[in-house]
């Protein structure tokens, strides 16, 4: 645990502001969702930088899923617009989005349980064979699929997984979501969004699906986190875009506040000025990370703010 | 102590054992119908020696002809985790379609045989319709579409039926026989092997099938995987239709004439081929080839204890047993150990 903190301190100390510098990788601006008189959203903004992990918290029904829902295309939101890299995109359909470059992994998964791992990661974008055999008789190239799947499952780490032709309904919950992860890791070449990711999953299990988005993000990917889990999301997250009555209540990050904090703005007890004047003297993390999370809680807070106003 | 301790030491033995065996029929859904048909041909034959007869197979593979053919397209539907009830009156719509219009309309052979198997389609497009457009469940679709069909095909035939005499030679084609050493088939049979060929070819190495698997697993899964699962449905529904069309060609073949009398058990007996072969009614799981062991073994015993002797309805009451036993196997399967 101490060498996490202090390796996300290095992190986030490094030279050239690894995070919050240049274009967002997605950005959502003003973006409102209503269900007849049940107001979804009500003119929420996002900012992800490459190669950061963005959690999105919030209690049932701040929008949190809505939310993810217009940014992978399962929604369309009546209001505002979603950018890709700076330029605008409109996305239909799940399929419209994917294009584009963002997977997601359901809550519910989205695997077949009855096919085997190499046809799930493929489930939807199979690869023909070469020759005749694939263009004629649409003949599906199973060895190359299974080869390249057992590929993409050690290159995310995933060695415990070692035969492709296993069926996913005999694999582990955290087995399962690993194979999940992979497809949208495999496939999504811009953003990959996890909505609750290790709500079903034990302390070893949920433990490999951080250490996997971590691996994610290492790799340059930027990953949109929904989760429940204030420990987990304070452990992997660099900043924390928190949901609240279907508009943004902020974002802040795991140095400038503490889980309480986080806990008390999404529930409405305190606000995000307050608790950032409340804290503007770094006391959260200790040990050497201090004059790091300082800075980074300084410039974040101001990025909050920003967030805020749009939502506002 | 070792009496404590080599009792459970077996019993963790037999555990693997059932696991391991458990594993095997859940990644080969063919190979629990394959034995039970290989068990009951050594059965049979040990109770009366004529079953293995070149004659006795011969037949049992001309009688198997037709319902093997039906339950290809039955099993199709199954595996989208759907039901058709209408198999039986589909086939017997386009059996009179096409004997009708080349008989009695002069139509000629092969436009009639094209007609009839035009109508199958048409068929399997209703149920198809209904079913992804409507949201019909498939058991209601397809229990309705089994009376609509059923009075359709008297309406239109009068119930009249067409002997082969009066058929163009295309539609008795299916009833050639074909020699293959001491064995008897006929074309139908190869006919039905063919589909049986093609059937699988698609489902099992095709992306179309890997579709048509996971949209009968998880429909809501399928669609976020970018798969139209409305799309794969109705095109399964049209496929299935089809190939009802050519069962109802091979039953013109190997009957000799077009009656509405014909098939009255097929709908049933087509869903017992597909669950004795293996096929789990929650769709998603099975494969075509165990659809055509189910058919045989159905056969088998039919034939069997007829030979054996025994009163046909022991034949039923086997039947019966088979299928109970398939589904609580098929339970088990998919009782994976994690």
């Amino acid at each position: 645990m101490s060498t996490e903190v202090d390796a996300s301190g290095v992190q986030a100390g490094s030279p050239g502001g690894r995070v919050l510098s240049g274009t967002p990788t997605l950005e959502a601006r003003g973006l409102v969702k209503t269900f007849g008189h049940v107001v979804g959203l009500g003119g929420v903004g996002l900012k992800l930088y490459p190669g950061e992990v963005l959690a999105i918290i919030g209690d049932n029904g701040a929008g949190k899923s809505t939310l993810i829902k217009c940014l992978s295309g399962a929604l369309t939101p009546d209001e505002g617009e979603i950018l890709m890299d700076g330029v605008k995109v409109e996305f239909k359909s799940p399929v419209d989005a994917r294009h584009a470059g963002i997977e997601t992994v359901f809550q519910t998964l989205a695997v077949a349980p009855a096919l085997d791992i190499a046809s799930n990661l493929y489930l939807g974008r199979e690869i023909r064979s070469k020759g005749p055999l694939g263009s004629v008789f649409r003949m599906l190239d199973t060895r190359g699929m299974r080869a390249a799947a057992k590929e993409r499952l050690q290159d995310l780490g995933i060695g415990t997984i070692q035969d492709m032709t296993q069926k996913v309904e005999t694999l582990s919950g955290g087995q399962r979501q690993a194979v999940a992860v992979a497809r949208a890791a495999a496939f999504g070449s811009k953003v990959v969004i996890l909505d609750e990711p290790t709500a079903a999953l034990g302390v070893r299990e949920s433990g490999q699906v951080l250490a996997l988005i971590k691996r994610l993000r290492g790799r340059g990917l930027p990953v949109i986190l929904i989760s429940h889990n204030m420990p987990q999301v304070f452990e992997v997250a660099d900043r924390i875009h928190i949901q609240r009555l279907g508009r943004s209540a902020g974002v802040i990050t795991p140095h400038s506040h503490t889980m309480e904090e986080a806990v008390a703005i999404m529930t409405g007890a305190t606000t995000l000025g307050g608790a950032a004047d409340d804290k503007s003297s770094p006391a959260t993390s200790g040990g050497g990370g201090n004059a790091e999370a300082g800075r980074a809680g300084a410039d974040r807070t101001e990025s909050a703010g920003t967030d805020s106003g749009t939502a506002s | 102590m070792t009496a404590v301790i080599e009792p459970t030491g077996e019993v963790r033995e037999s555990e693997e054992l059932a696991a391991r065996l458990q594993h095997t029929l859940h990644r080969h859904p063919a190979i629990g119908p394959a034995s039970v048909l290989v068990a009951s041909v050594i059965v049979f034959s040990l109770i009366n020696h004529r079953f293995l007869n070149a004659t006795n197979l011969s037949l049992l593979v001309q009688q198997v002809a037709v319902l093997a053919t039906l339950a290809i397209g039955q099993t199709m539907i199954i595996l989208t985790g759907g039901i058709d009830l209408s198999v039986g009156a589909a086939a017997i719509l386009a059996q009179m379609v096409m004997a009708q219009t080349a008989a009695n309309n002069g139509v000629p052979g092969p436009l009639a045989l094209l007609l009839g198997l035009a109508v199958g389609a048409l068929t399997g497009f209703l149920n198809g319709f209904l079913v992804t457009r409507i949201k019909l469940p498939p058991f209601i679709v397809t229990l309705g579409t089994l009376s609509i069909f059923t009075s359709i095909g008297l309406k239109y035939s009068n119930g009249a039926s067409v002997y082969a005499t009066a058929m163009p030679k295309i539609l008795i084609w299916t009833g050639n026989y074909v020699n293959i050493g001491p064995y008897q088939l006929t074309t139908g049979v190869i006919l039905m092997l063919v589909l049986f060929a093609v059937a699988s070819f698609a489902l099992t190495r095709t992306a179309w099938g890997r579709h048509v698997y996971s949209t009968g697993d998880d429909p809501e899964a399928a669609r976020l995987s970018g798969i139209k699962t409305n799309r794969v449905l109705l095109s399964v529904y049209v496929a299935a239709g089809l190939i009802f069309g050519v069962a109802a060609w091979i039953l013109i073949g190997r009957v000799g004439v077009a009656s509405t009398n014909n098939l009255t058990t097929a709908n049933l007996d087509s869903i017992t081929a597909v669950v004795i072969g293996g096929t789990s009614l929650f769709g998603g799981r099975g494969a075509v080839l165990g659809t055509l062991f189910g058919a045989l073994i159905v056969q088998v015993f039919q034939s069997g204890i007829s030979l054996a002797g025994v009163q046909s309805l022991y034949q039923v009451l086997a039947e019966g047993i088979l299928v109970i036993v398939a589904v609580a196997l098929d339970q088990w399967i998919r009782k994976v150990r994690r």
